[in-house]
């Protein structure tokens, strides 16, 4: 096991600062108002089935899916519904959303809020996805794609392997360490219910070695377990993604879009996704609290949150100790992929990781100069593209060769602008330009 | 509280600029310096801060004066690797006027007429060079004795590893023979250019440059490849014409070319792949420019050519994409 | 000496006669038929190149026109109506009718209509700033201020206001060409009729938030109160979205919805002095 598992092309190594890596996990008050934005996932927006002055428990659905590709949403608090209305959230536009006036905090009785571990699942691999639909589980990671649609791959794909994604490369972030740390046993429990839902046997939990207190743990849980094993790699940016961790995992490369991890045989869940899988089907605990950590280099009191969703994320940053002086940006997620906020009433939602207040010194861009072609950015790209190029494809409008450059293998996982000697809003221009060439493909395949 | 800004990820950068990357060749350059401060004393300090100190002026006089910029870009550093290149590219004896002009073609012609650092389609220090020795071809083939500390302008001159060579290709079969011990070539006690005096100092720098991760092994190791396999060949065939090919790895600019103006961002390829193809063409171009060629010594004509064909290089070859291959 | 001469200048032209032969041949084989027309049309026209059209460039219209042989739904805005008289006697066709139009800038969320609560650090291009937020101001509608339309403007048409923050038309140089309004990622700018004297009245803010989130976030947004819909006689206003909007080809310019707008969000353009001075530039700084 000397050799070092990690994904072969690009790659880079920006500062860990996991400040709250010790930290551990702490249960957040209820807020007085709650709020439900209605699209919190990949898909279709969810449809509210409740109305104003509707009373709701702690655990209640209060939004039906979309359609296939959507979840349901439940209630995190119990209280009287105050309106539907809009909500500015991450994407820093308004969205519909619920508002809830927080009273009291009453569970739904179907909810087994025991300790206890129940490791047997009876249930049929139908059951346990249907169940999890139910519980309207999305992938925790950030991307908040369905799990539901993620476990029921096209047919002909044939699925061999599960890969848990543990690497949390994200810089700051420390949510999914402290659940590995402080949850094993139900993540363990999780994956075997994962496994037995897609009716296979293998499974691989992917951690990174700047974490080998949760690798030696779950190394000794899964001991005993068989099939499951746990992959340390080595820390690399972006190796959270989910075609990198596929091929660092399994040495399998995805071909490029339309195609699917499944087009190699592989199903990735993110670890918190796991534990949510595991309270939905063994606690009947729909998705409505999650992990997020609360960090900053001048933040008082960086913490690892229990919270309840809908709560504003002003609320999370009071609890570190409020917002910094010197914030010059407000961040849902890591430095690297999160979302810029526009303030801090935005609600904590089924993605937000994390919460992070950069200092001026880092947030702020620094001037952009001419591209003096160091090739930095093609030394970093990790899906092997030129982000130079792509840019200036962008610049000039130039979709079509955007295009033939491969511009649709991008993951936006900032690599390239992150190595930028000149700073140039690189990933600025490649998102655009992808935006528009997705766009002309797509209208090239409806015709 | 102050305003919040907002602009898309990623947030985080790693703090490598224009600046830090310039100043660390100007540091890979330090050795080579001293070096050739070693073998031609006061001449090589002259000569080098005529150039780096004209080729400023002229940056900063033509950003100001001519295109009304703002900003001056003397301070990114640019300009003093140009000044500092051209300087090693000439020889110690050089008049000052020369150097001047050369300076002024380096940074107008070279780089600030396609709109400065960035857009140059060629090595601006090359072409300062290459139009020196062109211009004033006598002049900047003469090449000083090392050893005359104080000497300038009145420096006794003398013939360079590389000009023997070329004499024993033209039939002149004693001339191998009066080629100064490898090792006086490699450490720098042979006369010529400036900072091609000292192969170990060169390679120090390029130590340096490796671990800063200012450039890649590429484009370097795969010209010394290729100028090692095709001078071997030569030289199996014909010792007597041929020299060695470690002698025509350390002599010469060789290894200044290689290592520090075939690397230079702006004009080099992005890819690894290309980078390759890139250094084997220079290897090549200047080998054949040394067998077969009116000069004795090819790298910059080998450099400028490649140079030109760079963009092809660019759109031929690719970086390995994810998952076009299944393994 | 003299014989080598003549060889020479027999071999020479004999060469030249061959080669003159096969280029005679091949200039008939692959001679690509043009039609005269096409040339002349191209000649007249402005040769912007803008795409107005719809068609790639001047040349490609002048093909079309000819193609068809008729200027029916063809129309190059950039060219002046002299133009398209000309075009037309080459294709033997009248020209058809059509009204003037403009680029009018429907948003009037200067600096200090609407303040600035956020600072947008990306890539400057509209398109960039709109795709990954709402931009620096509450509002997720207005202006963003970085000028994709200046740029768009193939005849230096719009300029941007660096007091106000907003794009200005030049309506004399504005052709309607329509590219500045494609270009704009919230279809900000929309082209509407020149109109006698050059005189507009239009809703000046695209916001479809509900009223106290428009009027928080902008002093002069429109807030969706229907006070215009009720004043219009000629039901040239409609109601949709919190947002009102004036169909130029129904208004009559009487100006009713101007008065009665409680945000001012309702702008007159080019009218002669009443209460207050109200040319175009007055009526964005004086609000």
């Amino acid at each position: 096991m000397n050799m070092k598992k990690t994904f072969t092309i690009g790659g880079v190594h920006p500062d860990e600062n996991k400040l709250t890596a010790t930290k551990p996990i702490c249960e957040l008050g209820l807020p007085k108002q709650a709020v439900y934005p209605l699209s919190q996932h990949i898909g279709a927006p969810s449809v509210p089935c409740v109305a104003k002055g509707d009373l709701v428990n702690v655990g209640t659905k209060i939004a039906d899916a979309g359609g296939f590709m959507s979840a349901v949403i439940h209630s995190g608090v119990s209280g009287k519904v105050a309106k539907v209305d809009t909500v500015v959230d991450a994407s820093g536009y308004r969205k519909p959303a619920i508002y809830i006036d927080v009273v009291d905090d009453v569970w739904e009785p179907t909810i087994d809020r025991s300790e206890d571990l129940v490791k047997d699942c009876n249930l049929t691999p139908e059951e346990i996805i249907a169940k999890i639909k139910d519980a309207g589980i999305v992938g925790l990671g950030g991307a908040c794609f369905p799990t539901h649609v993620k476990l029921m791959p096209p047919k002909d794909c044939k699925i061999d392997s599960l890969v848990i994604n543990a690497v949390e490369c994200e810089p700051y972030l420390t949510a999914d360490h402290r659940l590995m740390l402080e949850h094993p046993d139900e993540i363990v429990v999780g994956v075997q219910i994962l496994l037995k839902a897609l009716g296979i046997n293998k499974a691989f939990i992917g951690i990174e070695e700047n974490k080998p207190d949760a690798i030696e743990l779950l190394q000794s849980k899964v001991a005993s377990v068989q099939g499951v094993e746990v992959v340390k790699l080595k820390t690399k940016y972006p190796q959270g993604g989910e075609k990198q961790l596929i091929e660092a995992v399994t040495g399998r490369q995805v071909p490029p879009p339309p195609a699917l991890p499944a087009s190699v045989g592989v199903v990735v869940q993110n670890v918190g996704t796991v534990y949510a899988v595991y309270q939905a089907v063994q606690k009947n605990k729909p998705l409505f609290e999650r992990i997020v950590t609360v960090t900053g280099k001048s933040v008082q009191n960086p913490a690892n949150l229990l919270v309840r969703m809908g709560t504003p994320i002003s609320q999370v940053i009071e609890y570190a100790g409020g917002m910094p002086e010197d914030t010059a940006k407000l961040i849902s997620g890591g430095p690297m992929m999160g979302r810029p906020l526009l303030n801090a009433d935005v609600p904590v939602v089924k993605g937000t990781s994390g919460v992070l207040m950069l200092p001026e010194a880092d947030a702020i861009r620094k001037e952009e100069q001419h591209c003096i072609r160091c090739s930095k950015c093609v030394q970093a790209c990790p899906m092997g593209l030129e982000p130079y190029l792509l840019a200036t494809c962008g610049e000039l409008s130039d979709w079509e060769r955007a295009e033939q450059e491969w511009i649709m293998s991008c993951i936006e996982c900032g690599c390239c602008q992150s190595s930028c000697p000149s700073h140039r809003p690189l990933l600025d221009w490649v998102r655009l330009t992808k935006n528009k060439v997705g766009g002309i493909i797509r209208s090239r395949n409806t015709k | 509280m102050a305003k919040l800004f907002i602009s898309t990820s990623p947030h985080a950068h790693n703090g490598d600029s224009v600046e830090k990357n310039m100043y660390a060749v100007v540091i890979a350059l330090i050795p080579a310096f001293i070096a050739s401060i070693i073998a031609f004393g006061l001449g090589s300090l002259v000569v080098t801060a005529t150039s780096v100190v004209s080729c400023m002026f002229f940056e900063w006089a033509i950003t100001k004066y001519l295109l009304k910029e703002e900003k001056t870009t003397i301070f990114d550093g640019s300009a003093i690797v140009t000044g500092l290149l051209l300087a090693f590219n000439l020889p110690s004896n050089l008049p000052l006027y020369i150097i001047i002009i050369g300076a002024l073609v380096a940074i107008g012609i070279g780089k600030m007429a396609f709109g400065g650092l960035g857009n140059n389609p060629f090595n601006p220090a090359l072409v300062g060079r290459v139009f020196l020795l062109i211009s004033f071809p006598a002049k900047m083939t003469s090449w000083p004795e090392t050893h005359q500390m104080l000497a300038y302008a009145d420096a006794v001159t003398t013939a360079t590893p590389l000009s023997l060579m070329k004499e024993a290709l033209s039939g002149n079969t004693a001339a191998l023979n009066q080629l100064p011990e490898l090792w006086q070539v490699f450490v720098g006690n042979t006369a010529g250019c400036i900072g091609e005096v000292s192969a170990l100092a060169l390679l120090l720098g390029f130590g340096y440059l490796l671990v800063r991760r200012v450039i890649t092994w590429h484009i370097p190791v795969s010209i010394f490849g290729t100028v090692l396999v095709f001078t071997s060949i030569m030289w199996l065939v014909n010792p007597v014409m041929y020299a060695n090919p470690l002698y025509h790895l350390c002599s010469g600019g060789l290894m200044l070319g290689a290592i520090f103006m075939a690397t230079d961002y702006v004009t080099s390829p992005m890819t690894p792949k290309g980078m390759v193809v890139y250094g084997i063409g220079i290897g090549l171009l200047t080998v054949i420019i040394r067998y077969f060629g009116a000069y004795p010594e090819g790298m910059s004509f080998a450099i400028l050519i490649m140079n030109a064909v760079n963009p092809l290089i660019c759109n031929w070859c690719k970086p390995k994409r994810f998952g076009s291959v299944k393994k | 000496m003299s014989s080598m001469i003549l060889t020479a200048v027999i071999v020479l032209g004999i060469t030249g006669l061959i080669l003159a032969v096969v280029l005679f041949f091949i200039s008939k084989k692959f001679a690509v038929e043009e039609d005269p027309r096409v040339v002349q049309i191209n000649e007249i026209l402005p040769g912007a190149n803008c795409g107005g059209c719809g068609y790639p460039g001047c040349a490609a219209f002048a093909e079309n026109c000819v193609k068809k042989g008729s200027l029916k739904g063809m129309r190059c805005s950039a060219a002046s109506g002299e133009v398209m008289q000309q075009i037309a006697e080459i294709l033997g066709d009248v020209v058809e009718q059509t009204t003037p139009k403009v680029a009018v800038v429907r948003c009037n969320g200067s600096c200090e209509n609407r303040p600035r609560i956020n600072v947008y650090d990306g890539a400057s291009r509209c398109a960039i700033a709109h795709m990954m937020s709402g931009g620096e101001t509450g509002c997720a509608f207005g202006c963003l201020g970085c000028g994709d339309c200046v740029e768009a403007c193939k005849f230096d048409a719009i300029r941007m206001n660096p007091e106000t923050g907003l794009p200005e038309v030049d309506q004399d140089k504005c052709t309607a060409c329509g590219m500045c309004v494609s270009a704009c990622p919230r279809n900000i700018i929309e082209l509407r009729n020149k109109n006698k004297l050059d005189r507009r009245i239009f809703v000046s803010c695209v916001n479809k938030d509900k009223g106290p989130v428009a009027k928080k976030a902008c002093a002069v947004a429109c807030i969706g109160c229907g006070k215009c819909v009720k004043a219009c006689q000629f039901e040239a206003i409609t109601l949709e979205n919190n947002l009102a909007y004036i169909d130029f080809e129904k208004c009559r310019l009487c100006r009713k919805c101007v008065d009665e707008c409680p945000q001012h969000s309702i702008l007159a353009v080019n009218f002669p002095e009443r209460k207050k001075p109200a040319t175009e530039e007055n009526v964005q700084t004086n609000q």
